[in-house]
């Protein structure tokens, strides 16, 4: 599927879609940066509930093309800026982490 | 608009330098006039008239209490309380600069609020000074004069180039203590080096992998210092280099799990225990050394293809 597709998920908000069009054949949850960065695989969405600049920096490194912010964190507007130039998009839910995998793994047919 | 036309994270080296060369008590001015809770609003008035100043801080003793704008005065003028003490009028949720803080924070601070100036701190929360983004360009001009300087001069005498530049090029970049804002940014210019060059993709993976738990090691532990990458053709050296306070244990620094970060540190996502062990996996030549005036850790990656199979199961 693509990031287009995430933005349909029931309860996702989307905060900057930047490029829609990417590929997202996996996800990876998780909020430490270090374990995210050296165990992510290729064209994954992050699910994290670090909503900070740094973590765009991690997507960037990982060629990660979107992130979902869960527990009804909301983004500062440095990362969604840092986002928009390194064309990640962001969604923000209420729901947990848990959850919003589970939604993701069903829209892969995992 | 105050906004400072200069990028913070993508401007060219020169420039970048400087910004974080530079500290907001280099830039800021001290000569400050200040007023105390009990002066009524008229009496700042006239003193924002006498010294051509638009923003007067009040202070008890070294405390920065509040602030005073000419949007207050011009308030109290149109509402009818200017001769009234400024207690119950100034503003009193002020954003502050530390004195210590590079200048790019500064920049960053103006772009990002609406205000005309930035009380500045000292360690102690002591009101040492203000900071407007006039102070800023004009010592930016100053230096960047400086810097132009000493350029065309270097053109101008034709100096044979740096022979490390002819193997391949060596970039480096400055870091400094817990710049969050900023972190990333050198890993990701050596990810685009990279794939510029035509690198197989998962080494490219390993190369941003060993250079941002670098960059953030740097960040997160130490008291600043740089972070540098040497491409040649067939390796990337990327190697970190700070200034203290070291590392006590090197060894327990390399096992994994095992971390000295605060509990700050570790609610932005770092300070896991995952950072050396990441760069040490990931690399095909580690080496690490420290004393209490600084570590430094250099990581060698090859570019060729022919060990990236088993580096990649290696977890």
């Amino acid at each position: 599927m693509t990031v287009n597709d995430l933005a349909k998920i029931d309860g996702f908000n989307t905060i900057i879609l930047s490029d829609g069009s990417l590929e997202v054949s996996s996800a990876y949850t998780g909020d430490l940066l270090s374990d995210v960065i050296a165990n992510v695989g290729d064209d994954s969405v992050l699910i994290t509930v670090q909503a900070h600049k740094n973590t765009i920096a991690v997507c960037s490194l990982s060629s990660m093309p979107a992130i979902v912010i869960c527990n009804g964190r909301s983004c500062p507007d440095d990362m969604i800026k840092a986002a928009k130039e390194n064309d990640i998009s962001i969604f923000e839910t209420d729901d947990t982490q848990f959850l919003a995998s589970v939604k993701i793994a069903k829209a892969l047919n995992l | 608009m105050q906004e400072i036309p200069i990028n913070t994270y993508s401007s060219p080296t020169v420039i970048l330098d400087l910004i974080y060369r530079l500290k907001v008590k280099d830039v800021m001015y001290k000569d400050l006039t200040c007023a105390t809770m009990s002066s009524t609003l008229r009496e700042i008035q006239h003193l924002m008239k006498k010294e051509k100043i638009t923003g007067v801080p009040i202070v008890q003793g070294k405390r920065l209490i509040g602030l005073v704008s000419m949007d207050d005065i011009i308030q109290a003028l149109d509402k009818g309380y200017i001769e009234e003490p400024c207690k119950a009028y100034m503003s009193r949720n002020i954003i502050v600069l530390e004195d210590d803080m590079p200048i790019s924070f500064a920049i960053n601070y103006f772009d990002k609020f609406s205000f005309h100036r930035f009380p500045v701190l000292n360690k102690e929360k002591e009101l040492v000074g203000m900071i407007t983004s006039r102070d800023i360009s004009a010592t930016l001009l100053v230096e960047i004069n400086r810097e132009m300087e000493i350029l065309e001069k270097s053109q101008a005498s034709n100096q044979p180039t740096n022979p490390n530049n002819i193997n391949g090029e060596i970039h480096s970049y400055n870091i400094i203590k817990h710049d969050f804002e900023n972190a990333g940014y050198a890993s990701t210019q050596i990810k685009k080096k990279l794939k510029k060059g035509g690198v197989a993709t998962q080494i490219i993976r390993r190369a941003a992998i060993a250079s941002y738990e670098m960059e953030m090691n740097i960040v997160v532990h130490s008291n600043g210092g740089q972070l540098s990458a040497t491409y040649t053709p067939n390796k990337v050296i990327i190697c970190a280099q700070d200034r203290g306070p070291g590392i006590k244990d090197i060894e327990k620094a390399l096992t994994p799990g095992w971390s000295t970060a605060n509990d700050w540190i570790r609610s932005l996502g770092f300070g896991a225990g995952m950072g050396l062990p990441n760069v040490k996996n990931v690399s095909d030549d580690f080496s690490i050394e420290s004393s209490p005036k600084g570590t430094s850790v250099t990581c060698t990656i090859n570019l060729q293809k022919k060990d990236e199979e088993n580096k990649d199961d290696s977890k």
